[in-house]
C-alpha cells in the first residue's frame, strides 16, 4: 500500500479518489486493529532513534569537532564574545554602571545613565524621528515603566534588545543579499528559514544552552536565531523589487558592485527594509520571556517568575512594561522608516548635531544632579505605583464567588468536547492519517506536496511521537476551530464599520504585543492546570489573526463588484454571503493558516501548565538539558506546522485561481 | 546642421532571449522564425544602424518592438547575442567589464522613462551621483552639479528631495544627472512618456534648446510618432525586433517603405515635416522676397504665403539657393506628389 496515488488520474476524478481514500482509512480504523496492528502502533524495532543521534551529534560538536586546529568550541566562544562585549557595554550604560566586586560586595564606581536622562533621550529620539507626538509617546512609555517600578528590569531587557537588533538586522541583510545574488544560496536557505520560523523556540534553546552556556549571551543568540529569518526574507524580497531602472542607472553611471548595492539598491529598498527592522525589534521582544529561561534577566525573568509564583499582578505589570517597550520601539522604528532624510545643518559641531548635543548635556547634568539628589539618578521607591494587590484580590474574589460556575463550565467542555475528540484522535491509525494527508496534498498541490505531507507525517510516526503529536493536533485543532468560530464573525461584524474596526485593530495589535505568557496567568488561576486551560489560552492568543485576515479579505473585495451586486438588487445579506465572503475566501484561508501557526506556538508555552503533548516533551527536555529529545519533539511540531501551512496555502492558491484573482495577489 | 562622422555603428546586432541563445542563433542561421519555433524570443533582429556625431537619432516603435532592448544593447546593459557595436571605432562587445565601466562613466549618459532618481538623495546629490561614483571630490562635483541644475532650470531646488518634485521636474533632474559627466553619447529611453501632454511638450522644447547648445550625439527612444517627427534628425522605425526603415522625418512621410510605416505617417500633416529644401527651384532670389532657411518646414513658410507672396526665397548657410512656389506647396498639401 502506498500513500502516493497514481499520478495518471485526472483532477476530475476528485470525488472518486477521496471516496476511495476515506473508505480505505475507515476500513483500517475498523478492522486494522486485528488485521494490521502496525497501522496503529508503529513497530518499535523500526523506529528511527533520531533523538539519540541528535544528542550524540551535539555532544560530538561540543567535545570533539574541529576544523583543522580550530575546535568548534572555539567558534562558539568567539561568537559568544562578539555578542557579550557590546551587551556588557549596553548593560553597563543602562542598568549597572561601572561596578566591581570586592570581597563579595558589589561596589558601584559610576552609576548608569539616570532614568531622567534615558526618558529625555528617548523623547529626543522620538522628536527627531517623528516630531512632538512621538516624543510624548516615547516619554510616556518610559515614564510608565519607571512609575510601575520596572525600570531596572526594563533596562536589562533594553540592553539585550539593543544588542540583538543591530546584529539581527546585519545578519538578515547579509544572508538576504547573498540569497538575492545567488539563487543556489536562496534555494539552500529557504527550507532552513521555513524550519526556523515554524520550530518552537524551546526546541533550540537546549542546543544553545549546551553550546553557549546559561546566561544573557545564550539568550541573545536564541533571540537572533528567532528574529533573523524574517529580516533575511524581507531583504531578498525588497532587493528583488527594486525597479529595473535603478539597476540600469547603477550600471550606466559605472557603479562598482559595492557601490551598486550600498549606494543604489539598499537605499532604494529602504522602506521595505525598515519593515524588516521593525519585525526584528518586535520578534526580539517576543523572545524576551522565553529567552529568560536560559538566562536573560530583565522583564522576561520577572514575568516567568511571577508565573511560577502565580502572582498575576506582578506578571501583568512586568508584561505591560514589555508592551510599553514594544509600543515605543515599534512606533519609533516606523517613524524612522517614513522619515525622509533632512538636509544636514551647516555650522559648528554643536549646531550640526543638536540632538546628540542635547542628549550629552542631559546625561552629564543629570549625572551631576544625581550625585546630590538620588531621586534624579534612580526612580524613588516611595513614588512607585503598584496594582499588584488589586489584581490578586480581583482574581481571588472571582475564584471564591464563581468557583462552582467555573468548574461547571470546565467540566462541560472536558466531558462533551475535549475528551471525546482526544479519544477519537488517539484512536486513529497513523497509517490512515498519513494516507489521507498524502491524498489531500496531492489533490491540492500535486505530487511534490503529497510527498511532503505524507513524508513528514510518516517521520513523526517513525520517530515514535505519534501519540503526543495527535494530542498536539487535537488541542491545536479544537482551539483553532473555536478561534475561527469567534474570530470570523467578529471580523465580519467590524469589517464594514470603519470606527469599530479602528478600535478592534488597536485591541488586537496590543493583544499581539502582549507576551503570550501573560494570557496564561489569569486562566491558570481561574481554571488551574490542564487541557481546558491550555485551550482557552490558545484561543485567546490565536483569535487575533482570525479577525485580522477576515477583515482584510472582506475589505479587499473589489468595490465595483459590490456595486454591481447592489445594482442587481441584492440584499445586504446576499451581498455578504454571495459576494463578499466568496471573494474573501482565499484571505480567510490564509487567516486560518495564521491562526494555526499562532495556536501551535502558544501550545508549546501552555506546556508550562501541564498538557501532555509535544510541547511538554520540549519543555521537559529543556529542564533536563536533553538536546536530542527537545529537538526531535520540536521538529515534530515544526512538521505539523509545515503540513498545515502547505496544505492551506495550496488551498488558498487554488481558491484564488478559481476566482481569477491570481494576478492581483 | 551638418552631419558629422559616424559615432555609433551597429552591425547585424541580435538579442535572443532563452537558454543557450547564442548556439541556437548560430545553428538557426539567424532565422527568426526558426528561433521562435525553438521557444526562443528574438527581441532584436539583425539591426544595422549608423548614428552620426551630433545628430538626434530617434528609435521609434510600439511596445514590444524591441526598442528598449536595442538601446540597452547599445550600452551593453543587456548583452547582445551576436553582432558588432562600434563606438568611435571600438567594438563595445569585445570590451572588458572594466573598460565598459570606464566608457559608461565618462562617455555615455542615460535618461530613464521613470526617472530612476534615488529617493534618499537631494536633487544636488542625485545630479552629482555619477561624479561621486567616479570618485570626484565633493566641492568639484557639487560645483558641476550646480551648473547642470541651472542648465535644466531647477536652480533653487538643489536641496529638495525627488518626492517633493513634480514629474516634469523629476525628469529635469534625470536629464541634469545624465549630463553631469559630460558624455558624448546621450541615451534617452522614452524620457517623456510618463509625463502629462502639456509637460511633455514643454520638456521637448527644453530638450531641443539643450541640444542646440550641447550638440551631443543622441539616441532617443519613443513610442510616440509625433514626438519622433518633432525631435528627430533621423528616425529608425522598429517592428518585431527589426528596423523597418531609417530616414529623416520627411523621407518617412513622403516615401514610407512599408504599409506599417505608412500607417504611422498617414495622420502626420505634411506641412510640418516637409522642408523647403525639398521643394526648392534653384535660381536667383529677387530683391525684397521674404526668405527662409532651407531647414524650415513648409508650415513655417505658411505666414509668408498667406500674406500674399507667390514665391519665397530659400537660403542655406547665409546664401540664397532658390525659390519655392506657392503652387508647389498647395499641390503637396492637397495630396499630390512632392
Amino acid at each position: 500500500m502506498t500513500a502516493l496515488p497514481f499520478p495518471a488520474m485526472r483532477p476530475g476524478d476528485g470525488r472518486l479518489i477521496w471516496g476511495m481514500a476515506l473508505a480505505l482509512a475507515l476500513a483500517l480504523w475498523l478492522w486494522g486493529q486485528t488485521l494490521l496492528p502496525m497501522a496503529f502502533d508503529y513497530p518499535t524495532t523500526w523506529q528511527i532513534p533520531a533523538a539519540r543521534w541528535i544528542g550524540a551529534a551535539i555532544t560530538w560538536l561540543v567535545k570533539d569537532a574541529s576544523l583543522g586546529p580550530v575546535a568548534f568550541s572555539d567558534v562558539t566562544r568567539a561568537v559568544a564574545a562578539l555578542v557579550d562585549k557590546p551587551y556588557q557595554l549596553a548593560l553597563g550604560l543602562l542598568a549597572n554602571g561601572v561596578q566591581e566586586q570586592t570581597g563579595g560586595v558589589m561596589v558601584q564606581h559610576v552609576p548608569p545613565i539616570s532614568w531622567v536622562a534615558v526618558i529625555g533621550m528617548m523623547a529626543a529620539l522620538g522628536h527627531w524621528a517623528g516630531g512632538l507626538r512621538l516624543a510624548l509617546l516615547m516619554a510616556a512609555c518610559f515614564a510608565f515603566i519607571a512609575v510601575f517600578g520596572q525600570w531596572r528590569s526594563a533596562m536589562v531587557t533594553l540592553a539585550s534588545i539593543l544588542v540583538a537588533v543591530p546584529l539581527g538586522v546585519a545578519g538578515g541583510l547579509l544572508f538576504g543579499t547573498l540569497a538575492w545574488r545567488h539563487p543556489w544560496f536562496e534555494r539552500a536557505l529557504r527550507p532552513l528559514l521555513d524550519l526556523m520560523q515554524t520550530m518552537p523556540v524551546f526546541a533550540y534553546l537546549v542546543p544553545i544552552l549546551i553550546l553557549f552556556g546559561f546566561g544573557p549571551t545564550a539568550a541573545v543568540i536564541a533571540t537572533l536565531i528567532y528574529a533573523t529569518p524574517p529580516m533575511t526574507r524581507i531583504t531578498t524580497l525588497a532587493l528583488s523589487r527594486v525597479p529595473e531602472e535603478a539597476h540600469d542607472l547603477a550600471r550606466m553611471v559605472g557603479c562598482t558592485k559595492r557601490q551598486t548595492l550600498w549606494r543604489v539598491l539598499i537605499p532604494s529598498a529602504r522602506e521595505a527594509l525598515m519593515v524588516g527592522v521593525n519585525q526584528v525589534i518586535m520578534l526580539s521582544l517576543n523572545m524576551v520571556i522565553i529567552a529568560s529561561m536560559i538566562g536573560a534577566g530583565g522583564l522576561g525573568f520577572d514575568v516567568l517568575n511571577a508565573l511560577r509564583r502565580l502572582d498575576f499582578g506582578a506578571g501583568l505589570e512586568a508584561g505591560l512594561a514589555i508592551v510599553a517597550l514594544a509600543i515605543a520601539l515599534d512606533r519609533l522604528s516606523q517613524a524612522v522608516a517614513h522619515r525622509g532624510a533632512v538636509p544636514g545643518r551647516k555650522g559648528p559641531l554643536i549646531r550640526r548635531h543638536p540632538y546628540v548635543t542635547a542628549a550629552a548635556v542631559l546625561v552629564v547634568t543629570t549625572f551631576i544632579i544625581g550625585l546630590l539628589i538620588p531621586a534624579v539618578q534612580t526612580y524613588p521607591d516611595a513614588a512607585r505605583l503598584s496594582t499588584s494587590p488589586f489584581w490578586a484580590a480581583a482574581v481571588q474574589w472571582i475564584n471564591i464567588t464563581f468557583f462552582d460556575t467555573l468548574e461547571a463550565v470546565k467540566t462541560f467542555f472536558l466531558v462533551w468536547l475535549l475528551v471525546p475528540v482526544k479519544r477519537f484522535m488517539l484512536g486513529l491509525p497513523w497509517l490512515a492519517v498519513v494516507l489521507l494527508l498524502g491524498v489531500a496534498g496531492w489533490r491540492l498541490g500535486g505530487g511534490r506536496l503529497a510527498l511532503l505531507t505524507s513524508g513528514l507525517s510518516f517521520l513523526i510516526a517513525a520517530t515514535g511521537q505519534w501519540e503526543k503529536a495527535m494530542i498536539t493536533v487535537y488541542l491545536c485543532g479544537i482551539s483553532t476551530l473555536i478561534a475561527m468560530a469567534i474570530g470570523v464573525p467578529i471580523g465580519i461584524a467590524v469589517a464594514m464599520r470603519e470606527r469599530l474596526w479602528t478600535v478592534t485593530r488597536a485591541v488586537i495589535d496590543t493583544a499581539q504585543t502582549l507576551p503570550s505568557f501573560v494570557y496564561l496567568m489569569p486562566i491558570v488561576m481561574l481554571f488551574r492546570v490542564g487541557d481546558f486551560t491550555a485551550m482557552i489560552a490558545v484561543v485567546a492568543y490565536a483569535i487575533a489573526p482570525a479577525i485580522r485576515y477576515t477583515v482584510l479579505g472582506l475589505q479587499s473585495v473589489d468595490p465595483r463588484l459590490i456595486e454591481a451586486g447592489r445594482a442587481m438588487g441584492c440584499t445586504p445579506w446576499q451581498i455578504l454571503t454571495r459576494i463578499r465572503l466568496r471573494l474573501a475566501l482565499p484571505e480567510i484561508l490564509l487567516g486560518l493558516n495564521q491562526t494555526i501557526m499562532f495556536a501551535l506556538s502558544m501550545l508549546v508555552i501552555t506546556a508550562l501548565v501541564g498538557t501532555r503533548d509535544l510541547g511538554q516533551d520540549v519543555y521537559i527536555a529543556l529542564t533536563k538539558a536533553n538536546p536530542g529529545n527537545g529537538l526531535v519533539a520540536g521538529l515534530a511540531i515544526a512538521f505539523i506546522a509545515i503540513i498545515a501551512d502547505r496544505l492551506l496555502s495550496a488551498a488558498a492558491r487554488r481558491a484564488r485561481a478559481q476566482l481569477g484573482l491570481e494576478g492581483a495577489a | 546642421m551638418t552631419p558629422g562622422p559616424d559615432t555609433l555603428i551597429c552591425r547585424n546586432v541580435w538579442k535572443v532571449f532563452g537558454a543557450r541563445a547564442a548556439e541556437h542563433l548560430a545553428a538557426a542561421g539567424q532565422d527568426a522564425g526558426r528561433l521562435a519555433a525553438l521557444g526562443l524570443v528574438p527581441a532584436v533582429r539583425a539591426v544595422d544602424l549608423t548614428v552620426r556625431r551630433g545628430e538626434i537619432f530617434v528609435i521609434m516603435g510600439l511596445s514590444g518592438s524591441g526598442k528598449s532592448t536595442l538601446v540597452r544593447c547599445l550600452s551593453r546593459l543587456i548583452e547582445p547575442t551576436a553582432g558588432e557595436i562600434l563606438f568611435n571605432g571600438q567594438n563595445l562587445l569585445t570590451a572588458s567589464d572594466a573598460e565598459m565601466t570606464q566608457i559608461r562613466r565618462h562617455r555615455m549618459g542615460m535618461v530613464f522613462q521613470h526617472f530612476a532618481l534615488l529617493p534618499h538623495m537631494t536633487v544636488l546629490d542625485n545630479v552629482a551621483f555619477p561624479l561621486e561614483v567616479q570618485g570626484m571630490p565633493r566641492p568639484a562635483r557639487e560645483a558641476r552639479a550646480e551648473e547642470m541644475i541651472t542648465l535644466v532650470g531647477l536652480s533653487g531646488r538643489e536641496h529638495a528631495y525627488p518626492r517633493q518634485l513634480s514629474g516634469g521636474q523629476q525628469q529635469r533632474v534625470g536629464i541634469a544627472r545624465s549630463l553631469a559627466a559630460e558624455p558624448e553619447l546621450w541615451f534617452l529611453d522614452e524620457p517623456f512618456s510618463a509625463l502629462d501632454p502639456l509637460i511633455r511638450r514643454e520638456l521637448q522644447g527644453e530638450f531641443m534648446r539643450l541640444q542646440s547648445r550641447l550638440h551631443k550625439t543622441i539616441v532617443f527612444i519613443t513610442h510616440d510618432f509625433d514626438e519622433a517627427i518633432r525631435l528627430a534628425d533621423r528616425i529608425a522605425i522598429m517592428k518585431d525586433g527589426a528596423v523597418v526603415q531609417v530616414g529623416t522625418p520627411q523621407d518617412l512621410v513622403l516615401n514610407p517603405a512599408t504599409d506599417y510605416v505608412r500607417e504611422f505617417t498617414r495622420a502626420v500633416p505634411k506641412a510640418k515635416v516637409v522642408r523647403l529644401a525639398s521643394l526648392v527651384t534653384p535660381g536667383p532670389v529677387p530683391e525684397g522676397m521674404p526668405c527662409l532657411p532651407a531647414r524650415a518646414t513648409v508650415a513655417e513658410a505658411g505666414p509668408s504665403f498667406l500674406s500674399g507672396a507667390a514665391h519665397v526665397g530659400v537660403t542655406e548657410d547665409g546664401g540664397a539657393i532658390g525659390t519655392v512656389a506657392r503652387d508647389d506647396v498647395i499641390r503637396l498639401l492637397l495630396g499630390g506628389e512632392a
